[in-house]
């Protein structure tokens, strides 16, 4: 607890932290208005297949990296400063460092993301009415979908950090962020149909984004086990970060 | 209480620090002197338990470092001044430091009157001088009033004032009882500051002695002569292109 308290003081002191969340949220909402006007001016031929919940939340799409670049900072700044010999030595149980910065990084992206992506859904409606193209909360996975985009924005933060933790490098983590996010897909399409089908709906990427889907994908996990899996990589990584943090000298 | 036995780190074949075993008691200043690139940041990297001896132990206060509970309270260390994210205050620095063991909000500002930082305790430290950097450190290894401190050059960047000022702390401090560990390169200095001094040179031990008696047993009248008589047999002189880092 001790510790999380100091992370949040640390988290919280620094402009950056503000510059970052604020551009996540402007993407979140920015985006949806954005893509939603667009659709509105070329309203599609056949409606049914229209997927209005993607649309107002095509923000996340962009937004993820303005958070993952945000988990990356919240431990590589420390070595780049060399702040972390510090933080060790304050606290010689480096994995409760890496702890207290995941709790502190989960809850502030979540809380902060929960609002924007429902702004931005509830705006991105509006806009679509005008069209008939909306969609309501009540209607079946469309709350949870909502809901769900904050979540994989809270860890692909985390996985962030795990980034940031292993390599210790700004550079080297934005570009490992950039890479697990987009990579993986992008691989798996120079493969032969069947398998890159096979693998698709496990990559990271897809496999998180399986929970803001609302209509039923044959190319994606259920919701809630793509996002289980997108859970396990990112607890993966936090394990290889922490095993690494024990191991080397700080 | 710090006590270093066999203490050895090697990066790859390359030897930092040999077979270190050595004492530093409470109640005096103990000035530990080296060349640059002898070992003395890597031995105080392994006594704050931020860097993994390849052979050999060292304990601060009865334990291995990372064996304390709120090590803060027990250690007060310095190692480089400059270890401070640019954008945050000291304030926040130093009260991150101190929720993280546990210590009141009130020694956060207690520390800062004490270097001397309460007016610019709010702003930015990536602005800072070396020398106000210096204090904040300082004031970073007094945060949770440890029994023993470990100052990595803490004279570095600081004008006569604050280096009197930094002598007469430590002074003061080891007459409390405490434990004062305190790396130089500035012999003239330490001459002033000292009671006791380790010397190293090539990551061995060269001396471990009273600074008195350093200097008489040399033959010379002061620790400086006396210091480059021990180490010069130790020192390997750097080329211009491999500087003494070892990160």
């Amino acid at each position: 607890m001790s510790v999380m308290r100091a992370e949040l003081t640390k988290f919280r002191s620094v402009s950056s932290t503000a510059w970052s969340l604020l551009s996540a949220l402007a993407l979140i909402i920015g985006f949806g208005i954005l893509y939603a006007m667009v659709r509105v001016t070329r309203p599609p031929a056949d409606p049914t297949g229209f997927d209005a919940v993607s649309v107002s939340l095509s923000g996340v799409q962009v937004a993820q990296l303005a958070v993952g670049v945000l988990g990356v900072l919240m431990i590589t700044n420390e070595y780049t400063s060399g702040l972390i010999r510090t933080t060790f030595a304050a606290v010689p149980r480096r994995s409760r460092v890496l702890r207290g910065k995941a709790a502190v990084l989960s809850v502030a992206i979540f809380t902060l993301c929960l609002p924007a992506v429902f702004g931005a859904f509830l705006t991105g409606q509006s806009v679509l009415s005008a069209e008939h193209l909306d969609v309501s909360l009540g209607e079946p996975g469309v709350a949870r979908a909502v809901i769900g985009a904050a979540l994989y924005l809270t860890v692909v933060a985390v996985i962030g950090l795990g980034l940031g933790a292993v390599l210790r490098r700004t550079a080297g983590g934005v570009a490992a962020v950039i890479g697990i996010l987009f990579g993986p897909q992008m691989l798996a399409g120079f493969l032969p149909a069947g398998p890159a089908d096979d693998i698709y709906p496990w990559l990271p990427s897809p496999a998180g984004l399986a929970i803001t889907s609302t209509r039923p994908d044959s190319t994606l996990l259920s919701p809630w086990a793509g996002f289980a899996v997108f859970v396990l990589y990112a607890a993966g990584l936090l394990a290889v970060a922490a095993w690494r943090l024990r191991r080397s000298d700080a | 209480m710090i006590e270093a036995k066999g203490l050895t780190k090697r990066y790859g074949a390359k030897c930092a620090v040999e077979d270190l075993t050595f004492t530093v008691r409470p109640g005096v200043v103990t000035g530990f002197l080296g060349p640059n690139g002898a070992g003395k940041s890597t031995t105080m990297r392994m006594m704050l338990g931020l860097d993994r001896p390849t052979r050999g132990s060292v304990t601060v206060n009865g334990k291995p470092y990372a064996a304390h509970r709120t090590p803060l309270r027990e250690v007060g260390a310095l190692l480089d001044a400059r270890a401070v994210h640019p954008a945050r205050s000291p304030y926040h620095h130093l009260l991150a430091l101190a929720q993280s063991n546990g210590l009141p909000r009130a020694r956060v500002l207690d520390v800062i009157e004490t270097v001397g930082l309460a007016d610019i305790a709010k702003r930015r430290a990536g602005r800072f001088s070396l020398g106000m950097e210096q204090r904040l450190g300082i004031a970073t290894a007094l945060l949770g009033d440890p029994h023993t401190l470990i100052l990595d050059e803490p004279l570095n960047g600081l004008d006569t004032e604050g280096i009197r000022w930094v002598r007469g702390l430590l002074r003061d401090l080891a007459a409390r009882g405490r434990t004062v560990f305190v790396s130089s390169h500035l012999m003239t200095e330490m001459a002033l500051t000292a009671d006791h001094v380790v010397v190293i040179g090539k990551g061995r031990l060269v001396a471990d002695t009273s600074l008195a008696s350093l200097v008489a047993d040399s033959g010379h009248s002061s620790l400086e002569d006396a210091f480059v008589d021990l180490t010069s047999p130790a020192v390997e002189f750097p080329s211009p292109t491999r500087n003494g880092s070892h990160r």
